[in-house]
Order: C-alpha cells, then structure tokens, then sequence
C-alpha cells in the first residue's frame, strides 16, 4: 500500500509497510500512483505520454530509467512492499506480539482528584473524574509502584506520570513517592522515568528544583493567547490564570535549561485557529509545543463541528509552513505531532501494538484502583482491579489485548496505521461506545498531521 | 532526480523477534524514541 499525496508544492510518496518515503516529480508521482492499474510496461508508457504529451523532454529513454528506478524499488521493497516479515504477516505478528505482552511498564498515577482550576472542557470534569475529590495517601502511590516493579518482568525501564486533577496539590507525597521509587531502582534493577503534568499555579522555585532533578519530562498546560486561555481556564474562583501561570512557565523553563518540557494546549470550538495560539506560545520564549484537539462530548459546546475540522487541518499545513520559515533561526519551535523519528524512531512491534493501555499501561486512582488509562478513570465499567490484589477483571484486560488496528476494517485499509497503531482506545470508546469502534474525526486530524510531518521531513531532508 | 529517497528506518529487518519492549509508553506510536536505537546511537 502507498499514499500519494501533494503537499506544498511537493509530491510525497508514502510507502505503508516499510515506511519509506519518496520526494518524486510531477512524472513520477503519475507513474507511481497508476502503477498498480496497468499490467504492461506498454500501457503505463502509453498513459505517461498522453498526460504529458506538452513535454517534449520526457523521451523513451527517460520513461524507461524512471520505470526501471520504480522497479527496483519495488524489488528491494520500498515500494508496494508486502505487509511481512518473513513469512509472517504483520496481522500475525501483532496478535503474537500482543500475546506475548503480559508485562506492565507503565503507571498513570492520579496522586489528586482535585483541582485548583475549573476548566471548562475537562474530560475529568474539574479532576474529580464523576467521583468526590480526594488525594493519594503516600502508602497507596507506594503500594502502586511496588505494584509496578512487581509486574514489569524483565523491563528495565519503567515509566510514572504524575497526574490529576492538579498533581501539585499532593506535592509532598509526589516527592515521597519518587524517594521512594528512587530507593528501590538498585535492588529492583529498574530505572524510572518520572513525568508531571501541571496547571502551573501551584509552582515554587522548591517544585521547579525538584522536577528539575527528577523529571524526566514535563508537560505546562497553558491553551495560548490570553483571551482564549481564560475564557475556559479559571480557577475556582472564576478568575482567569493566565497572568499568574505564564512568569512561573518562562521561569521553570529557563530553569530547565529550556530542555525536556512541553507546553501542552487544547484548541476547541472557540479556536479552531490554533496556529495563533501557538505563535503566541511561540512569542512568549516557549518553543516545545503541542496543542491538542479537545476531547468532549460531541452535543458539548466546545466540540469542533464539521467546518472547525476543515479550519483545523488548513492550520495544520500552515503550522508547517511557519515551521519551515523559522527552521534554524532564533524564534524556531517544534510541535510534538510533527516530531517523527524516522530514522530511529519505534520499532515495528511497538507500532503495531500502540500505547498498551489496559495492558502495559494502566491508571491508579488516589484510591488504588486501576484502570485502563486516564481517560477510562471514573467509569465503573471499566475497572481492572486495585493495587492490592491487581487485575482482577482479566475480561476487560483481554478485551484491551485484543484491541488490535487489524481488527477494524478501516485501519487496515489505511496507509497511516503505522504512525498511529489503530489510534486511542478512549477516544475510540468516547466516538462510537466501544474500545473497537472509530473516532472517524481523530483519524482524519491524525492523517493530516502525519502527511504535514513528512512534508517538514521532505523539506529538511533532501 | 525524478525520484528521491528519504533514508528511514527499516520497518521489516528493524528489531529482533518481538522488540525489546523499552521503549516509552505513547501516552498520541510514531513520536515515540526506540531505547534500543537511543543507546546503539550513544
């Protein structure tokens, strides 16, 4: 499978199954897009030749190197290259990768159902997640990464997001509990990786100390320019926050050393023009960044409608124009979902299997309880157990194994799936009332970034 | 050239049976650092 696509004055082609990339002319994106419906060498010359019957330079001979150039990228398959491994298919091999997944390498702990913010569209409805506010006692976080240790096998690296809610609101067991982790990192074998996401209100030069010795990576919500930021995020006391979070953001980043932090936004109906957000981001000395698209219920008044997806994915292609001009100068940012590795990026495992949620990931409530991930948090139906006795609900654990890209028909018709790996369980849940549904939407934003990502590669790297 | 090539990693011969299983969990596959290729590139 391929995708051809025009973007920006260049033509890209995308093979599926090896991930190899191809920046071709007007003449061989025709050749290589029709490849497929012609069975001679005759018909497909003949085809070139009337599209192109203007060009008195495309000779026999040129139509021949090219048709030999696309051969042998087929022959060395990176082209139309077949989705195997060996005599595996990649269907094969996801099922036995994900069999083989018994491990979890991963904790989301909500150290805090409690929030000093009352953001609008928060799909944790102000961190209480549909339940009373509460905050993680010390020994539940500690009985939570003994937990983790215990069922991580032979991962040496092991990861823990502090989360909420607002996680500085449980400041003193967040530091308890990496102490805590720390002390048994020798005797366990294992590394972690801690991470903490934040409203900024609560931040001291004690917190950003802290993290800074400890926190792998942090993310800073902050939704953009002033007006939009506190029209839906205000404290409790219907304040905006932007003037007291944005001094405390360029603090801990330039106490950071300006590495290993992620300004992290949401764009709703009030903003489909997000581009302008992340200027201002941009503007204010930030340069690591990411904006989100929100995540609500579809009749909710901050749901994009039809026309804020067209708006949203025009941004997307000027997002990376803008990002091309800045390229190597003062003012230049990146944006998470145009940050592909290409060259070392995952393997073919983990982009068959995607984030592992209700598997290798799990959430733990303040209580102890777990879940699939965060976004499940506070639905009955889907808890899996507590930190005590572990999985129980080993249904709903199978259920979250099998959720695999290759059991919907569209994702295993789509040239994208392995930059997305079938996508998010929750948003797919939240769409269409199953784990095995499609949040049509999400696609069609993930599919547009992706092709926006490669145009930046194409641009940087020929 | 009429047709470019950017240099990728290749999916198919990329890792031994399975993967290593290192590698940070998503959560968003694709933005996701390999540890494997991290420490094999220092």
């Amino acid at each position: 499978m391929i995708h051809a696509y025009a973007l920006h004055g260049k033509n890209i082609v995308l093979d599926t199954a090896s991930g190899s990339i191809h920046v071709v002319d007007d003449v061989a994106f025709l050749a290589i897009k029709t490849w497929q419906s012609y069975v001679d060498r005759q018909s497909r010359k003949m085809a070139l030749r009337e599209a192109f019957a203007s060009d008195t330079s495309l000779t026999d001979q040129e139509i021949d190197a090219l048709f030999a150039a696309i051969e042998s990228l087929i022959k060395s398959k990176k082209l139309f290259a077949p989705e195997m491994v060996g005599n595996l298919s990649y269907e094969e091999l996801a099922a036995r990768h994900s069999e083989k997944r018994r491990e979890i390498k991963a904790l989301c702990l909500h150290v805090s159902h409690t929030c000093n913010l009352t953001c609008d569209y928060c799909f944790a409805q102000a961190g209480r997640y549909h339940g009373k506010e509460a905050l993680m006692p010390l020994e539940v976080g500690k009985r939570a990464l003994d937990f983790l240790i215990a069922q991580s096998g032979k991962r040496r690296h092991l990861e823990v997001d502090f989360f909420g809610g607002e996680p500085l609101m449980n400041w003193d067991v967040v530091k308890e509990l990496v102490r805590y982790a720390r002390a048994k990192e020798s005797e366990s074998g294992k590394q972690f990786r801690f991470t903490l996401t934040t409203n900024g209100l609560l931040l001291d030069d004690n917190v950003i100390a802290f993290c800074n010795d400890e926190m792998s990576n942090v993310v800073l919500s902050l939704d953009g320019r002033r007006a939009i930021h506190d029209k839906l995020r205000r404290t409790v006391n219907g304040r905006g926050s932007y003037d007291v979070i944005v001094p405390k953001f360029q603090d801990f980043v330039r106490m950071r050393g300006g590495k290993n932090y992620y300004m992290r936004g949401t764009f709703t109906h009030e903003n489909p023009d997000f581009l302008a957000d992340i200027l201002h981001m941009a503007d204010l000395g930030f340069y690591a960044l990411s904006m989100e698209p929100v995540v609500c219920d579809a009749e909710s008044p901050h749901a994009l409608t039809r026309a804020d997806i067209e708006t949203v994915k025009e941004q997307y292609e000027q997002l990376a124009l803008e990002m091309k001009k800045r390229a190597g100068q003062p003012n230049a940012f990146t944006f998470y979902h145009y940050q592909l590795d290409l060259k070392h990026g995952p393997c073919l495992y983990k982009r068959l299997t995607g984030c592992g949620s209700g598997t290798e990931y799990l959430a733990v409530t303040p209580m102890g309880e777990l879940y699939p991930c965060h976004q499940f948090v506070g639905d009955p139906r889907f808890r899996m157990g507590d930190v005590w006795k572990g999985v129980s609900n080993n249904a709903l654990r199978e259920d979250f194994r099998g959720c695999s890209l290759f059991k919907r028909q569209e994702c295993r018709d789509c040239w994208a799936k392995l930059f997305c790996a079938g996508g998010c369980a929750a948003n797919h849940y939240h769409a269409s009332g199953s784990i095995h549904g499609l949040y049509a939407d999400g696609c069609e934003l993930f599919k547009k970034r992706v092709e926006c990502a490669l145009w930046l590669h194409s641009v940087k790297g020929l | 050239n009429r047709i470019e090539t950017i240099e990728v990693r290749d999916l198919a011969q990329s890792c031994a049976e399975g993967g290593c299983g290192e590698c940070q969990t998503s959560c968003c596959v694709a933005n996701q650092p390999c540890e494997q290729e991290a420490e094999n590139n220092g």
